[in-house]
């Protein structure tokens, strides 16, 4: 099954919409909790990235038998410096994001934490890509 | 302990209407930034924070909360209360602070 959303940058209020649809349609499907919130928390991080730093951008989610495979894709400002970005309480959002709680600078390391599988790709001043793969029942394989 | 507990515990204000009285909370939870709470706060917790912005259920959502408490009087915007009525989650709301919540759900045997 795939799912495309359009997020909009700047739009806390609408962020979430992408990972709570796909946490809804994999509950039905009757996939475990734990692996549930591990798609949704990792998803849920991503997309609020792209809302406060990168205008917006797509969503892919691809739901397959044994795993799901989420591509965000954005034309923001990329990220300079990955592995700086992916330590632990590094953060450069706005005041307005800290003040709603975001840019506590744990995205990406929940990302990684939660993701079987995390890629990010970026350009400074072209975009990111991130890409997210979680296996449904990870005991199996 | 229940939902029902809690908010008599609190004497918090449900500012929800999603049905909750024999709902239970397992554990208590703190926490202001969004992340810490995903990273960190178990299933069917009580969620104690001060913010009241539209994300918190979001973040409700996707941990499974048991129930948000918003401590120090702070507004649950109404466009937050709207989304936790579609979405199944308690909100309430209580003048005391996240420490004096918390020390009272433990002191009544909240793990």
């Amino acid at each position: 099954m795939n799912l495309h959303f359009d997020v909009e940058g700047g739009e806390f209020i609408s962020a979430g919409v992408a990972s709570s649809k796909v946490k809804k349609v994999l509950k039905q499907l009757a996939i475990q909790p734990e692996i549930i919130r591990k798609i949704s928390v990792a998803m849920y991080e991503a997309e609020i990235n792209m809302v406060i730093h990168a205008h917006g951008g797509v969503i892919d989610a691809e739901i397959m038998p044994d795993y799901v495979h989420v591509i965000l894709k954005d034309e923001g400002p990329g990220i300079e410096n990955i592995e700086l970005a992916m330590k632990a309480g590094y953060s450069t959002a706005s005041r307005l994001a800290r003040e709603m709680g975001f840019g506590a600078g744990m995205g990406l390391a929940n990302m990684k934490r939660y993701a079987d599988i995390l890629q990010i790709e970026s350009e400074p001043g072209k975009g990111t890509t991130v890409e997210i793969t979680v296996k449904l029942y990870p005991e199996q394989s | 302990m229940t939902i029902n507990d809690v908010q008599e515990i609190l004497n918090a204000t449900v500012v929800t209407q999603t049905p909750y009285e024999n709902n239970e909370v397992l554990s208590g939870f703190v926490g202001d930034l969004l992340s810490v709470v995903m990273g960190k706060a178990k299933e069917q917790c009580a969620w104690i924070t001060i913010q009241g912005h539209i994300n918190i259920i979001a973040v409700g959502t996707l941990i499974n909360v048991g129930c948000i408490i918003v401590t120090e009087s702070f507004k649950v915007d109404d466009d937050a209360v709207k989304k936790a009525n579609e979405e199944d989650i308690v909100i309430m709301t209580t003048q005391f602070s996240s420490y004096e919540v918390a020390a009272l759900l433990s002191k009544s045997g909240l793990e």
